[in-house]
């Protein structure tokens, strides 16, 4: 059995800039990996090379299918949910055409896909015809995984959903990852500064410095490594 | 972080203002009405003009929606389409027959032109060259409905019989209001498109944020096409509406005032808003037609000036028009 993803040297460029200097990884089925990482050290741009928003090198194949030249929207038929930073919402339209838009690339009845959604975000049930804009910080990054989770998604990639957001609903957050991936078997691949929440929430971890993978292993032996632990997670 | 976010406007003074300007212009058409019934018929020839002018307005406002462009095709476009229109009677189709067939050529004629001519110089990513491109498809379509039909006016046959309906000692023309009825059907069968359906949906998304539209697996580039089919198809209706108008007629450059005043529409609904485009060609077309009849010293020839002089007032004084939503920008 091929992994679910496997990342085999890939580089990415923005213009002339390049921003991945061959990065290799893999996420198996059923898994929560972590990338982690300063800065600019590519984390963003993994997720964005294999969703196919920016323009990527080296091989990177989904369940033993190579991707090509494959555009994002190929991507998520593929079965790839992407939530980027700054959540991805539509701020425009109401909380039930985001959640309907999740499952735009799928026909027939949305009924079980909104129970099983709302199953993990009651509140939004009587928030359907609110404007997603005027949703809180939190709130509209909730959204955005429950418009993803609409997508019944093989693998769900997580950019920064800490970013900006009170620790409480940080940590309500790992917790819905947590129990998607316990309750479903979603493998996901999270992208977050926060060490500390996401070494706890995921089973393996890479560290990435200046686009490479420095590190990588079982979080616990990570989260372990003094070295590692002060010089590139920084707690 | 640089989130974008557009949030219900604001009900400031400002808030206010376009709302009673709206009522207080319904007021004084309806009390003019009442008073004089030339007032009444002139009110309701210009709506039938208004009519057209917001069914090309809210055509521009559906491509400016998509691509933040102003498509200067959209009146030549839809004068081809009459043409074909014309063609198709003179061969002996019916009127509805034509007028069917017609949209349905229009649509697919609008997504070819998107394809041939709009998404090549698109994917360069700039505004201008998409904008050049657009007033090539003006000239040559243009020069094609001179070629291929001459540059002599044609007669178009009418949907509505010649006749006028009598209330209260005001004659109306059935012409008149069928235009008024079938601009406003149009557009109505459009918006329910956009608010009720899957693809509607996707196209409004693909419109306000294609990066996150493509991420959910809608093809954008797809809905773009779409978008140039149901502009053209609507810009056919306008067309066949026009043609039957006896101010305007069946001649190669008979969308070219017409296209004027669309644009004199969308400008005053804010370009983004359909609504706004759909009252903006009302009130433009009712308050000229009144201005003309009653004004002496304003000529046929000065309604057109009149339309830009509107246009760059609404550009100076509020350039968001009457509808538009102020963009907040979070960084």
């Amino acid at each position: 059995m091929p992994p679910l993803l496997a990342l085999r040297d890939v580089d990415a460029r923005y213009g002339p800039l390049r921003a991945l200097h061959g990065v290799t990884l893999t996420v198996d089925e059923g898994e929560i990996v972590a990338l982690l990482g300063a800065n600019g050290a590519g984390k963003t741009t993994t997720l964005r090379a294999v969703s196919g928003t920016v323009k990527r090198g080296g091989t990177i194949e989904l369940s033993g299918r190579i991707l090509r030249r494959e555009g994002p929207e190929a991507v998520a038929r593929l079965g790839v949910a992407h939530v980027p930073e700054g959540r991805g919402t539509f701020a425009e339209l109401t909380v039930w055409e985001n959640l309907r838009l999740g499952a735009f690339t799928r026909r027939g009845s949305l009924d079980g896909d909104v129970k099983r959604v709302l199953g993990f975000f009651p509140w939004l049930d009587g928030r359907r015809a609110q404007q997603a804009g005027t949703l809180s910080g939190g709130e509209q990054q909730m959204l955005a995984l429950a418009r993803a989770m609409m997508q019944r998604p093989r693998l769900l990639m997580v950019d920064e959903p800490s970013l900006g957001l009170a620790p409480l609903v940080v940590s309500e957050i790992f917790r819905i990852l947590k129990e998607l991936n316990e309750r479903e078997g979603t493998a996901v691949l999270l992208v977050e500064q926060n060490a500390r929440h996401s070494l706890a929430a995921a089973h393996r971890a890479y560290v990435l410095e200046v686009g490479r993978v420095a590190f990588d292993g079982a979080t616990d032996a990570l989260a372990r490594n003094e070295a590692i632990r002060r010089s590139y997670l920084g707690y | 972080m640089l989130a974008v976010a557009a949030i219900r406007r604001p009900r400031t003074v400002s808030g206010w203002i376009v709302p009673l300007l709206l009522v207080a212009c319904c007021i004084f058409l309806l009390i003019g009405s009442l008073q004089s019934s030339l007032f009444a018929q002139q009110t309701v020839s210009g709506l039938a003009n208004g009519g057209i002018y917001a069914s090309l307005g809210v055509a521009l406002v559906l491509i400016y929606r998509a691509t933040q462009v102003i498509n200067f095709a959209q009146g030549a476009l839809a004068t081809f389409t009459t043409y074909i229109a014309w063609q198709l009677m003179s061969w002996g189709l019916g009127y509805w027959g034509a007028f069917v067939l017609t949209l349905a050529i229009a649509f697919v004629f609008g997504i070819a032109v998107e394809l041939v001519a709009i998404r090549p110089v698109e994917r360069r990513g700039n505004v201008l060259t998409v904008v050049i491109a657009s007033i090539g498809v003006l000239i040559l379509l243009e020069g094609a409905v001179g070629w291929i039909w001459g540059s002599e006016v044609k007669f178009m046959p009418s949907a509505f019989p010649a006749r006028a309906i009598h209330v209260g000692g005001v004659a109306f023309s059935l012409q008149d209001l069928g235009t008024i009825g079938i601009s406003i059907a149009a557009v109505v069968v459009l918006w329910a498109l956009f608010r009720f359906t899957k693809v509607g949906l996707a196209m409004r998304a693909s419109a306000l944020r294609p990066e996150a539209a493509r991420l959910v697996g809608v093809r954008v580039s797809w809905m773009l096409s779409l978008g140039w089919g149901l502009a053209a198809a609507l810009g056919a209706v306008a067309g066949l509406m026009a043609a039957a108008s006896p101010s305007v007629l069946l001649q190669p450059s008979m969308m070219d005032g017409v296209l004027i005043y669309a644009f004199a529409a969308a400008v005053l609904g804010g370009l983004e808003s359909a609504a706004g485009a759909v009252v903006g060609g009302l009130a433009i077309g009712a308050l000229l037609n009144l201005l003309g009849s009653y004004v002496s010293w304003v000529t046929p020839q000065l309604l057109l000036p009149a339309a830009f002089v509107l246009m760059l007032v609404v550009l100076l004084v509020k350039p968001s028009g009457l509808f538009g939503r102020t963009h907040v920008r979070r960084v």
